[in-house]
């Protein structure tokens, strides 16, 4: 069995990202890059789907420029077999890459395409989605267990108020939710290994894709604040307060 | 030309996000109606056409619609997905697994987690885990998009819609439901609650968690809710986790217990009316989005609050 995960190259969940003084977008210059987190649990999952003797080869693949190569030596350095860069300098949206994705699936043949259920950058959360409606495969969307069952991807899905278990029929997309799995960290060993694996390049224009961007960004801009707080010194005043919003009767 | 909903519900009741979804459709001034698949919709039909603003509900009943898998009913939404302006479902797990994958089988871009909506076809929505709003304009023939249904007002219920009914396109057939695993006690839906009471890891264990939190929630009939921090280390189920990657909530109430503030757990709780912090460290970011914080110590705090409230 074979493995795609898609991975994308994300400002680190650690910064705090600003906006461009013209309001025009964020400003990411120089900010800290890292692989996304859920893309992570991705190819957490993927190695231990082959650990357990389930899969044989796992692919990374990501979009962007040469600046991606970093997310796919990480992807490398965690264990995958080889990683594919596909170069584009477009802003790409989540029908843009589930149209690459579809491509790339269509050049590898995977059994399984793994990615994150979103990005922490634009939070959209639909890639996998599209990708599974464009190859016309079944989806297994915000997972947090999967086994494998024949020709059937057997997955927990975490929705709103408990879980649901469903079987997918292979080929499938499925997502990763943060509690799929705890990512190893990477040794500095295997990053050292991960330098030395080939990253094949292609450009997106060999796919022929539209990737044109639907969506127009009109303006960023800060979130409404809300209204400074003040700090009650006990109990008594806390409920006291309470009382005087409504809040308990 | 219309706009729909894709109207979720459990196949007893609907849920009540929907309402505020029927608020959020009366932005583009047509007619609104609701998509209600499932086996049998007779009951959930009726309350649907209540709904004040609602001017048809359509009613998909077959077999193979009983547990909502996406793929059925993105094919529903492909098959009269084309006669409609705008195609609008909640921002849940409901909407987030089906509309996608809608918008590419219509071969149009969509857009999640609308705050707000303005003219031109214009949404405003969180990104950066809510840290950075983003005001985008979608030029597609068909807006498909997900609102946060706590930014808009529940409809009322004086309204009587048409019930028509539709054959369901034939099962996709790859993907079977097995079962589903409800976490839920008695205690009000995380989703709708009037007051959540939340807690961090700061609470220490999942004994703690339960004997600190339960007897507030009981008393206040709150939910519960905790942050990822929490979930991860097992204090919590993970279906309670608000924030980022769990579950936007905008109580009027909402009491945020040893939580530090992570903007990934304030994107979930910022649009909250009234939000209390409780927290030993002073300088803990939660204090910056609270309208009464106290810092104490919570395993004293808590039980005090608890039994002062009458």
């Amino acid at each position: 069995m074979k493995i795609l995960v898609a991975v994308k190259r994300v400002v680190d969940h650690n910064i705090q990202v600003r906006i461009r003084p013209d309001g025009s977008d964020v400003d990411i210059a120089g900010v800290k890059m890292s692989i996304n987190p859920f893309d992570e649990n991705a190819v957490e999952e993927a190695l231990r789907l082959k650990e357990r003797g389930l899969a044989k080869e796992i692919v990374a693949v990501s979009f962007g420029t040469a600046a991606n190569q970093d997310v796919l030596r990480h992807a490398l350095a965690m264990g995958a077999d080889r990683a594919l860069l596909v170069e584009t300098e477009a802003q790409l949206q989540p029908l843009g890459v589930a149209k690459l994705l579809k491509a790339v699936v269509e050049r590898e043949q995977p059994d399984i395409v793994l990615l994150g259920k979103q990005a922490i950058d634009d939070d959209a959360g639909q890639a996998g989605q599209m990708l599974a409606a464009l190859l016309g495969a079944g989806q297994g969307t915000f997972i947090s267990s999967l086994n494998i069952e024949g020709d059937e991807a057997i997955v927990t899905r975490e929705i709103d108020g408990g879980t649901e278990q469903i079987a997918v029929k292979l080929p499938a997309v499925l997502t990763a939710d943060l509690r799929l799995n705890d990512p190893r960290f990477v040794k500095l060993p295997n990053l050292m290994m991960a330098k030395k694996k080939p990253i094949e390049t292609l450009n997106a224009a060999e796919l022929s894709t539209d990737t044109a961007p639907r969506l127009k960004q009109v303006k960023v801009s800060e979130p409404p604040a809300r209204k400074p707080g003040v700090k009650v010194g006990s109990i008594e005043e806390l409920i006291e307060k309470l009382h005087e919003e409504g809040m308990l009767s | 030309m219309s706009v729909l909903i894709l109207a979720e519900h459990d196949g007893k009741a609907l849920n009540p996000a929907v309402n505020h979804a029927v608020t959020a459709a009366q932005h583009w001034g047509t007619p609104v109606h609701l998509l209600l698949a499932g086996n049998d919709t007779n009951v959930i039909a009726q309350a649907a056409a209540e709904i004040s603003g609602v001017a048809r509900v359509i009613r998909v009943d077959a077999a193979h619609l009983e547990h909502a898998l996406a793929e059925d009913l993105a094919n529903i939404l492909v098959a009269i997905g084309r006669d409609y302006q705008v195609i609008l479902g909640v921002h849940g797990a409901y909407a987030r697994n089906t509309l996608p994958r809608a918008a590419a089988l219509l071969d149009v871009a969509m857009v999640s987690d609308a705050v707000e909506i303005l003219p031109g076809n214009t949404y405003v929505r969180p990104v950066y885990a809510g840290s950075v709003y983003s005001t985008v304009q979608n030029d597609e023939a068909i807006q498909i998009i997900t609102v946060r249904s706590s930014r808009f007002k529940a409809a009322g219920l004086d309204g009587s819609a048409e019930i028509v009914t539709l054959d369901a396109p034939p099962a996709f057939g790859k993907s079977r439901w097995i079962g589903r695993t409800h976490q839920h006690s008695d205690r009000p839906a995380l989703g709708s609650a009037r007051i959540v009471v939340s807690g961090g890891r700061s609470l220490g264990s999942a004994e703690k968690f339960d004997a600190v939190l339960t007897p507030l929630a009981d008393k206040l009939d709150a939910a519960l809710g905790a942050t990822r921090a929490a979930v991860d280390a097992g204090y919590a189920p993970n279906d309670i986790q608000v924030g980022q990657t769990g579950v936007v909530v905008a109580p009027d109430l909402y009491i945020a217990v040893g939580v530090s503030g992570a903007v990934q757990h304030t994107y979930g709780m910022k649009d909250s009316k009234i939000v209390v912090a409780i927290n030993q460290d002073p300088d803990a970011p939660i204090f910056q989005v609270a309208d009464y914080g106290l810092v104490a110590d919570l395993f004293d705090a808590v039980p005090k609050l608890t039994a002062a409230i009458h």
